[in-house]
C-alpha cells in the first residue's frame, strides 16, 4: 500500500512538476470527501432501520434490497424540489448559511488521521483546529435562522447558539484532559500517547472516564441531536432554524448534521478509544488493518448516537443550560485538575 | 512576489474591507458577520507569522464564542437604523483626522523599528517546532505574574457580573433540582380520612 | 520549598488573594444578614496583608518575577497607608451599607480586589503589570459603583465611570505601545536606559508620553480630564466614593513614580512641561467650581481635583523634596477625604443621605464634638496652620519654590486662598446658622471612635509633621536612587 502511494506520488511530481502538490492534495480531498458522503447517505438509513428495530417496526423496505437504495431516492427527491426563499427573508444570507453549516464540518476532516499517517493535514495544533472548526458549525444555524425572517426559525437559531455555546466550554475542557494526557495538539500523536502493551486498557477512556462521557454527552448536544434537539424541536417549534428551507438547501443542513455526527464519532474514537489501535495487539486483533478499527469504533459512536435518540426523550431548554452549566463545566474543570495533580504522582500509568 | 506576500496581502486587503463594512453597514447583523470576516482574515495573517496558536485561538474564541454572543445579541434588538446613523456625518470629520493620527503613528512606530533592528530577519522555524509549546512555556515561566494577574482581573469580571445580575425573581419558573430532591411524601400527599357509611345529606328536593 | 521562599516579597499579595478567594467562598454558606463573620475575616485578612508587609521588609530594591515585581521601601509604606485606609474606609461605611442592603460579601470581595490591584501598581516595574494593577483596581470599582442597581444615579455614575475609565485605560495602552516601539520593552527600569542610551526616534516617545500622561490624569481625575469626578462622586453611594477617593490615590501617585520618575525620567523636560498646565488648571478649576456647589460629595470632588493639582506640582518639582512632598500629599489628602467622607456616612441614616451643604447647618447645636471634629477636617483640607493640610501643602509649595517654579507656586497660593471659602463656608454653616432638623444623630461606636481619631490624628500630625515627612523622604530616596 504505502510503495504503491510513494510510486505514485513519484510519478505525479515527475510528470507536473510544481503543480502536482495542489492536484495531489485535491485526490486526498476527494479521496475522503466521497466515502464521508456515502457513509452519511447510509447514516440515515442506518438510523431508520436502527430506530425502527428498537420501536418493532422493519424501517425502509421498499427501495432497493433491504431499503438499501433508500437513501438514493431521497437524495434525488431533495435534488428535484424547488427551493423557495421566504418574502422579506435576507436573500443572500438565506442562501449562504447552509453552506456555512457544512463547510465547518468538512473542514475539520483535514486533520483526522484514519490509520497511522494516513492524514490529510498534520498539523501540531491539530486539536485546537478540530474546536475551532466545530466551534463555527452554528454560524449557519443561527444565521438560517435570523435569515428565514420567521419565528420559529428565530427561535430555534437562538436555542441552538446559547445550546453550543455552552457546551462548547465543557467539550473545550474534556479536550483539554486529554491533550494533559497526550501531552500533544497533534491527532496521531494522541494516539500513539494511547499505544502500549496493555492495548484497550491504556486508552483515555479509563483515566478520563468522566470526560468521555462529557465529551460524548456535549458532542450530542453540539450536533443538536436528540435529547438536546431544542434548535429543531418539532413538537414545540415545528423544525425550527431550517423550518423555511426545502430542496437541496434543506438537504445542506441534514449533510452538515449528520458529517458532525460521523466527526464528533472519529473525536471521540481518536482522543478516549484508541483510534486506529487494536484492543489486543495479539495475533487476530493486529492482522486487521487500523482503518478497520477505526471504522469499527467510529460505528460504534455512531450507534450510541442512534441508541440514544430511541431511548430518550426531549430535555427541557433549562434543564439542558443546568446540565451544561452546573454539572459538566464544574465536572471538567475538577478533573483538569485532577488529572494535573495524578500526572504527578507514580499512579499515572497511561 | 512570493507566495507568502501574495498571501498577506490578500489578507490584508480583506481585513481591511471587512474592517469598512464593519463601520459603514447599514444593518448591525451585516456589521457583526463583516467583523467575523474581519477576524478570519487576521487570524489567516497570525497563521502566515507562524502564531498558530494565536490565529486558532482567534477564530476559536472571538469567531466562535463572543460573535456568536454577539450576534445572538444584536439579532435580538429592535434597533433604530436612522436613529443609529444620526449625527455620523457631524462627526465624520473627527474621526477621519482620528484615524489619520493613528495611521500616521503606526507607520511612525513601525518606521523606528525598522531602523533599531536593520535588516534583522526572522528565521524560518523547522517544522516541529510548536509556536503553542513555546508559549506556553513563557506564560508559564517569565510571564507567570501578569498572567495571574490577568486570571485574577478575569475572576473580579465574574465576581462583579453576578452581583450585578443575579437578583432571584419571584415568578421564575426554573427548576430548584436540591428541592425536588429534597421533597417527602409527607410534603406532597395528604390522607384524608373521609368516614364512610353515613347516609347522604339531604337531597335538593326538600 | 525554596521555590515558595523566592516568592518573599509578594506573600502580601499572595496571601491577599488566598484570603479574598477564601472570603467569596466563605461568604455563600454564611446566612447571617450583617455578614459579621465575613466583615472580621476581612478585617483580619487587611491585618495580616500588614503584618506580613512589615515582616517581608527588606533593605534596598528587590524585585521578583522577571522583574516585573519590585519591593522598596515606598511600595511598602505605601501598601501600609493602603491597608489603613481600607480598613478604616469598612469600619466608617459598615452602618451605611447595611442599611441600604449593600453590605454583601460582594462588596468586601470587591473592595478587597481593589485592594490587591492597588497593591500590585504599586509594587510594578513592568508596564504590563502596571496596567494590570490599574485594570484590576478600575474593574472592582466600576462594579462596585453600579451595585445600587435601585438607584439611577449610581448607575449613571457607574456607566460615566466606566466609559471614561476604558477610554483613559486605552490611551495609557496606546502610549505604552509606543514606548515600545521606540524601546523594544516594556520594564521600566530597562526603558529608562533605553531612552539614556538614545532611540533613534525621541519624537516617537514625546508621542507616547502624550498618550500616557493623558491616562494618568484621566485617572487621577486632573483638569481637562476631570469631567466624570464629580459625577461619579456624586451619584455613587457615599462607602463607594469613599473608597475611590482615597486609597487608589495612593496607588495613583505609585504610578505617575514608576511610570514618569522610574521609567521616563530622562524625558522629565517634556513631561513636567505638561504636568505644569495639568497641576495649574486643576488647582484653579477645582477650587473656583467647588464655591458654586450645593452638594458636599460634588464640592470634594471638586476639592480632589484641587489637591491632585497639588499633587503634581510636587511631582513635577522633582527631587527628594519633591517627591517626598507629593507622597505626604497624597497620604494626608486620603487621610482627611477618610474624614470627609467618614461624616457623611455618620450623618446619614436610612433613607437620608447628608450630602447637602445645608444638612450641616447648626451641626454645633446638634453634636458639638462632631462639628468640631468636622472643623479639625475642613481647617485641615483648607490649609489653615495648625493642620496636617497646611503642611502638606507647605512642603510641596517649598519644593517647587526650591525647583525654581516661583510663579507657579504663587498660583498656588492664591487658589487655595480662594478654595478656603467654600471649606470655610462649612465650618460657619455649623457653627452659626440654626439647623434644619432635630434628627437625633445616632452613632455606632466604632465609626464615633474612629472619626473622632481621624480627626485628632488631622491635628496631631500637623503639629508633628516631621517624623511622618521624613518616612515619606527616605522612602522615595531608597527607591529611586539606588538603582
Amino acid at each position: 500500500m504505502m510503495e504503491l502511494l510513494q510510486a505514485i506520488e513519484q510519478m505525479g511530481q515527475s510528470l507536473l512538476g510544481v503543480a502536482w502538490v495542489p492536484v495531489w492534495t485535491l485526490v486526498k480531498i476527494v479521496a475522503i470527501v466521497a466515502p464521508l458522503m456515502i457513509g452519511i447517505a447510509y447514516l440515515t438509513l442506518a438510523e431508520r432501520k436502527v430506530i425502527g428495530y428498537m420501536q418493532v417496526r422493519i424501517g425502509p423496505n421498499r427501495v432497493g434490497y433491504y431499503g438499501l437504495l433508500q437513501p438514493l431516492a431521497d437524495g434525488i427527491k431533495l435534488m428535484f424540489k424547488e427551493i423557495i426563499i421566504p418574502t422579506g427573508s435576507n436573500r443572500f444570507l438565506f442562501v449562504v448559511a447552509p453552506v456555512l453549516a457544512l463547510m465547518p464540518a468538512l473542514a475539520a476532516w483535514a486533520v483526522v488521521p484514519f490509520a497511522d499517517g494516513m492524514v490529510l493535514a498534520n498539523v501540531n495544533a491539530g486539536l485546537l483546529y478540530i474546536l475551532a472548526m466545530t466551534s463555527l458549525g452554528v454560524y449557519g444555524i443561527i444565521i438560517a435562522g435570523w435569515a428565514s425572517n420567521s419565528k420559529y426559525a428565530f427561535l430555534g437559531a437562538m436555542r441552538s447558539a446559547a445550546q453550543i455555546v455552552s457546551y462548547e466550554i465543557a467539550m473545550g475542557f474534556a479536550l483539554v484532559c486529554v491533550l494533559m494526557a497526550a501531552q500533544s495538539m497533534n491527532l496521531g500523536d494522541i494516539v500513539h500517547g494511547q499505544q502500549g502493551k496493555a492495548g484497550l486498557f491504556g486508552w483515555y477512556f479509563i483515566p478520563l472516564f468522566p470526560m468521555f462521557l462529557v465529551y460524548l454527552i456535549a458532542g450530542v448536544a453540539e450536533t443538536n441531536r436528540a435529547p438536546f434537539d431544542m434548535a429543531e424541536g418539532e413538537s414545540e417549534i415545528v423544525a425550527g432554524f431550517h423550518v423555511e428551507y426545502s430542496g437541496m438547501a434543506f438537504a445542506l443542513f441534514f449533510l452538515a448534521e449528520y458529517a458532525n455526527m460521523i466527526l464528533i464519532a472519529a473525536l471521540t474514537s481518536i482522543m478516549f478509544l484508541g483510534g486506529w489501535l487494536p484492543p489486543f495487539d495479539v495475533a487476530p486483533f493486529n492482522w486487521l488493518p487500523g482503518l478497520f478499527w477505526m471504522l469499527a469504533k467510529m460505528s460504534f459512536v455512531l450507534f450510541l448516537f442512534l441508541w440514544f435518540r430511541a431511548t430518550f426523550p426531549r430535555y427541557r431548554y433549562d434543564q439542558l443550560m443546568r446540565l451544561g452549566w452546573k454539572v459538566f463545566i464544574p465536572l471538567t474543570l475538577i478533573w483538569v485538575v485532577v488529572v494535573g495533580a495524578w500526572m504527578q504522582t507514580r499512579f499515572w500509568l497511561w | 512576489m512570493s507566495f507568502d506576500t501574495l498571501v498577506f496581502y490578500l489578507l490584508a486587503a480583506l481585513t481591511v474591507f471587512a474592517a469598512l463594512r464593519v463601520i459603514t453597514a447599514r444593518n448591525p447583523v451585516h456589521a457583526a458577520l463583516f467583523l467575523v470576516l474581519a477576524f478570519f482574515s487576521t487570524a489567516g495573517i497570525w497563521m502566515l507569522l507562524e502564531a498558530e496558536f494565536l490565529a486558532i485561538t482567534l477564530v476559536l474564541v472571538y469567531v466562535g464564542a463572543v460573535m456568536v454572543l454577539f450576534l445572538f445579541v444584536v439579532m435580538m434588538l429592535d434597533i433604530n437604523l436612522v436613529q443609529l446613523r444620526e449625527g455620523f456625518w457631524r462627526w465624520f470629520p473627527f474621526g477621519v483626522v482620528l484615524a489619520a493620527i493613528m495611521v500616521f503613528e503606526m507607520v511612525w512606530v513601525l518606521g523606528s523599528r525598522q531602523t533599531v533592528e536593520t535588516g534583522a530577519q526572522v528565521a524560518k522555524h523547522a517544522a516541529d517546532y510548536s509556536n503553542t509549546k513555546e508559549l506556553g512555556r513563557l506564560i508559564y515561566t517569565e510571564y507567570v505574574y501578569p498572567f495571574e494577574l490577568a486570571a485574577v482581573v478575569l475572576l473580579v469580571a465574574i465576581v462583579a457580573a453576578i452581583a450585578l445580575s443575579l437578583r432571584h425573581r419571584r415568578d421564575s419558573k426554573s427548576q430548584d433540582v436540591a428541592k425536588q430532591v429534597a421533597v417527602r411524601r409527607e410534603d406532597r400527599v395528604r390522607i384524608v380520612s373521609v368516614p364512610s357509611g353515613k347516609k347522604a345529606g339531604p337531597g335538593i328536593e326538600d | 520549598m525554596s521555590f515558595l521562599s523566592t516568592l518573599f516579597p509578594a506573600y502580601a499579595e499572595i496571601f491577599l488573594l488566598v484570603m479574598v478567594s477564601a472570603i467569596l467562598i466563605v461568604d455563600l454558606f454564611l446566612t447571617n444578614p450583617n455578614k459579621t463573620v465575613t466583615y472580621a475575616l476581612v478585617q483580619l485578612t487587611l491585618l495580616g496583608c500588614s503584618m506580613i508587609t512589615v515582616s517581608t521588609h527588606q533593605h534596598g530594591v528587590v524585585y521578583l518575577f522577571h522583574n516585573m515585581f519590585v519591593d522598596d521601601l515606598m511600595s511598602d509604606v505605601l501598601k501600609m497607608l493602603s491597608y489603613l485606609s481600607v480598613s478604616m474606609m469598612l469600619v466608617y461605611s459598615r452602618n451605611y451599607l447595611m442599611v441600604r442592603g449593600l453590605f454583601t460579601g460582594e462588596f468586601m470581595a470587591l473592595t478587597l480586589f481593589a485592594l490587591l490591584g492597588m497593591m500590585v501598581m504599586i509594587s510594578a516595574s513592568h508596564f504590563l503589570t502596571l496596567y494590570l494593577g490599574l485594570e484590576l483596581l478600575s474593574l472592582s470599582l466600576y462594579a462596585m459603583v453600579a451595585l445600587q442597581r435601585d438607584s439611577a444615579i449610581a448607575t449613571e455614575a457607574a456607566m460615566k465611570y466606566f466609559i471614561l475609565g476604558a477610554l483613559a485605560s486605552g490611551l495609557l495602552l496606546y502610549g505604552m505601545s509606543m514606548f515600545y516601539g521606540a524601546t523594544g520593552t516594556l520594564e521600566v527600569a530597562a526603558v529608562s536606559d533605553a531612552i539614556t542610551h538614545g532611540v533613534p526616534n525621541k519624537a516617537l516617545l514625546v508621542f507616547g508620553l502624550v498618550f500616557v500622561v493623558s491616562g494618568l490624569a484621566f485617572k487621577l481625575g486632573a483638569v481637562p480630564f476631570h469631567m466624570w469626578v464629580p459625577d461619579v462622586y456624586h451619584g455613587a453611594p457615599t462607602a463607594m466614593t469613599m473608597l475611590i477617593g482615597t486609597a487608589p490615590k495612593l496607588a495613583a501617585f505609585a504610578f505617575v513614580m514608576r511610570i514618569l520618575v522610574e521609567g521616563l525620567q530622562p524625558l522629565m523636560v517634556h513631561w513636567s512641561g505638561m504636568l505644569v498646565i495639568l497641576a495649574v488648571l486643576s488647582i484653579a478649576v477645582g477650587n473656583i467650581t467647588a464655591i458654586a456647589q450645593t452638594n458636599l460629595k460634588r464640592m470634594l470632588a471638586y476639592s480632589t481635583i484641587s489637591h491632585m493639582g497639588f499633587l503634581l506640582l510636587g511631582v513635577l518639582s522633582g527631587g527628594i523634596d519633591g517627591y517626598g512632598a507629593a507622597m505626604f500629599y497624597a497620604a494626608v489628602y486620603v487621610l482627611m477625604s477618610l474624614g470627609g467622607f467618614g461624616m457623611i456616612m455618620l450623618l446619614s441614616r436610612e433613607g437620608f443621605e447628608a450630602d447637602t451643604l445645608n444638612d450641616y447647618k447648626g451641626l454645633n447645636q446638634r453634636s458639638p464634638w462632631l462639628a468640631f471634629v468636622m472643623l479639625l477636617l475642613m481647617f485641615s483640607m483648607a490649609g489653615v496652620p495648625p493642620m496636617v493640610g497646611f503642611y502638606a501643602k507647605f512642603s510641596v509649595l517649598s519644593a517647587v519654590v526650591n525647583a525654581g517654579h516661583i510663579p507657579l507656586a504663587v498660583i498656588a497660593v492664591l487658589f487655595s486662598l480662594i478654595g478656603a471659602f467654600y471649606y470655610l463656608r462649612i465650618v460657619k454653616l455649623m457653627y452659626f446658622d440654626a439647623p434644619e432638623s432635630h434628627v437625633p444623630i445616632s452613632i455606632q461606636p466604632d465609626s464615633g471612635l474612629l472619626i473622632s481619631m481621624n480627626g485628632l490624628a488631622v491635628l496631631a500630625l500637623g503639629i508633628m509633621p516631621g517624623t511622618f515627612m521624613s518616612v515619606c523622604a527616605v522612602a522615595v530616596q531608597q527607591s529611586l536612587l539606588l538603582h
